[in-house]
């Protein structure tokens, strides 16, 4: 019966003062806590409020069907919404399989070699390196070679690679790993040689899981502005070919209309807005159906 | 025993010449894509590199603005530093806030819908931030920023003249902090909700309030991850482009005045302003000037890393 007469010293140990103080100060933490969330989402919700209300006067068949090649500030955007399926696409085609493999390297084969700790360290150096550096680096390797004042398109996807390709690593690292190790062993048991447990078992497994990760990797890039602005430069025309000349694209296309409005300033700021909220509608399409199917891999998988 | 048979003849064929060689290739293939990894970052600082040497080398009056490359540089990398130093030092309350909100705070049936937001904010691309920081946080900070002046005028970051349009060291700031604010928060509350539950618990049960457990067991446990996420934080803000370039009025002065029309400009904007009408030595500074930024932003991730991974032995 001793030890009740001592709780109350317990009680006050956390920070000493009267109860109601205690209280009061818990309340009034929480508050502020909350507060705060709410303060940080007010951005957000005008924003996306603001891009919503200045995108939507700007949108039109036009803005979709046309370049604005001969229209004197006037014209769509078309150009840059083929280039930038053409820009991150070649992205994608050049950061999903090296991603991949290395992903697959880092959970399958690495073991605790020197080159799995050095790869895991690297990736996470390269998820720091900012994109206007991304678009200098594929500046400078073309403009060695094919020399300066040179801009492609396809210089634009190197850029963005090396946006995406530690992304992809890590999206995909992390799925390979919940990948039950039941199933590589029951593979292995049946005398399956260690690639065909990968590409039969391991991958197919993991599908969905890697297919999230690569959709958010695009969604992360495929907005991005300064690489492009450095290496893909500015055009009015359609272009579909990475490997001849400039091609727009639909955040640097955003850029140009704000940077040089045409004769028309305000029909060229609806064309940026427009194209910003197109950019913000294929991110948050990406982004939700990504959650999607990784909500479904999950429950597959378990 | 059908089972035993097939496995009987897929280990018999399984070690003939299609298992050694398939695995083989395969293994290969994936070393392949790491060391093609390797090299690409070890690429990004050589061709910078190579790209960037014609600027060190030439004299003063052949580069731009008749400038010796370091006085070219240095009022950059201030406004660079000056510009993401407001950003962490807003973003790091509120993204710890944040994260307390929704590892502690908030009720679970809400949090995966808390935490989409969140990661939205971190989906929104940066042109899109520029938009709106110029076209509506800018407007809706002049004000503000007018009161600045009258009431906390003598110090110097408030000194004014106050900017009629916005475009300001203040608002640039004000945008990279929300930009900036889900990694950081992102990195803290992965801690966060790692806190022991012993230790919440026996806090709980000592009597203390919810406040007075999340300040003496998850603010502890955590403060390493705040530390590392606001290192993370700041290598974003340090690197980021075109919300700045789009937003800072630049006139390459070297001042503290936050609210003023006339700002330093930051390494990434100045590329992203002159680099389309360069050529010449003009493109080399700017790629000398970008590879400083590499530098900076490299030295501040890898501090970053290095606190997360001694925390993850812990």
């Amino acid at each position: 019966m001793a030890a009740p007469q001592e709780t109350p010293a317990l009680f006050a140990a956390p920070t000493g003062g009267p109860v109601w103080r205690r209280r009061t100060v818990n309340r009034a933490m929480t508050v502020v806590i909350a507060g705060a969330f709410a303060l940080a989402m007010l951005p957000l919700l005008s924003l996306l409020f603001e891009v919503a209300k200045r995108g939507i006067p700007g949108l039109s068949v036009e803005f979709f069907t046309e370049s604005a090649r001969g229209a004197i500030g006037g014209g769509g955007a078309a150009h840059a919404i083929v280039g930038t399926l053409v820009i991150t696409g070649v992205a994608a085609a050049i950061s999903v399989p090296i991603g991949i493999m290395a992903a697959i390297y880092l959970t399958e084969y690495g073991g605790k070699s020197r080159l799995r700790r050095a790869l895991t360290f690297f990736v996470d150096v390269m998820t720091g390196i900012p994109s206007i550096v991304a678009g200098l680096f594929a500046f400078a390797l073309f403009s060695l070679i094919f020399g300066p004042g040179i801009r492609l398109g396809v210089m634009g996807s190197v850029a963005l690679s090396v946006l995406m390709i530690p992304i992809v690593i890590r999206s995909s690292e992390e799925v390979l790993k919940i990948v039950p190790n039941q199933l590589r062993e029951a593979s292995a048991a049946l005398g399956t040689p260690k690639w065909r447990t990968i590409t039969k078992v391991v991958l197919p497994t993991a599908f969905a899981g890697l297919i999230t990760g690569v959709m958010i990797a695009l969604a992360r890039i495929i907005g991005e502005t300064a690489p492009l602005l450095v290496t893909t430069g500015v055009v009015d025309s359609i272009n579909s070919n990475p490997f001849d000349g400039r091609m727009q694209n639909l955040a640097v296309y955003a850029y140009s209309e704000y940077r040089t409005p045409g004769v028309m300033k305000e029909a060229s700021y609806d064309r940026a807005w427009a194209a910003a909220l197109t950019l913000i509608a294929i991110v948050m399409i990406l982004n939700v159906v990504a959650r999607l199917i990784y909500r479904r891999f999950k429950t597959e998988i378990r | 025993m059908d089972t035993t048979t097939n496995a009987g003849q897929l280990l018999a064929a399984a070690s003939g010449g299609e298992r050694r060689w398939g695995d083989r290739i395969f293994s290969n293939l994936s070393v392949a894509a790491g060391v093609t990894i390797l090299a690409l970052l070890a690429g990004v600082a050589l061709f910078l590199l190579i790209e960037a040497l014609p600027a060190v080398s030439a004299s003063a009056e052949r580069l731009p603005g008749g400038k010796t490359l370091v006085d070219y540089i240095a009022p950059l990398a201030f406004g660079t530093v000056l510009a993401a130093t407001i950003a962490v030092v807003l973003a790091v309350p509120l993204a710890v806030a944040v994260a307390l909100f929704i590892s502690h705070i908030a009720p679970p049936r809400i949090v995966l819908a808390l935490g989409f937001m969140v990661d939205l904010l971190a989906a929104i691309p940066s042109i899109v931030y520029g938009l709106w920081g110029i076209f509506v946080l800018g407007p809706a900070a002049v004000g503000p920023m007018e009161w600045l002046e009258a009431k906390l005028g003598f110090i110097p970051l408030f000194q004014g003249p106050a900017s009629a349009t916005g475009r300001t060291m203040l608002v640039a700031g004000l945008v990279l902090t929300v930009m900036i604010l889900p990694i950081v928060s992102a990195v803290a509350r992965e801690v966060f909700v790692q806190t022991p539950r012993k230790l919440q618990e026996g806090a709980l049960a000592l009597g203390a309030t919810r406040w007075e457990m999340i300040k003496m067991t998850v603010l502890p446990f955590g403060k390493s991850s705040i530390i590392s996420g606001a290192m993370l934080g700041l290598g974003r803000a340090l690197g980021e482009t075109m919300a700045v370039t789009i937003i800072l009025s630049v006139s390459g002065v070297v001042s503290f005045n936050l609210i003023s029309q006339s700002n330093p400009s930051t390494i990434a904007a100045n590329i992203a302003l002159d680099f389309p009408e360069s050529s010449g030595l003009a493109v080399n500074t700017l790629i000398a000037s970008g590879l400083v930024l590499f530098a900076i932003t490299l030295v501040t991730n890898l501090i970053a890393r290095a606190i997360i991974s001694r925390q993850n032995i812990q």
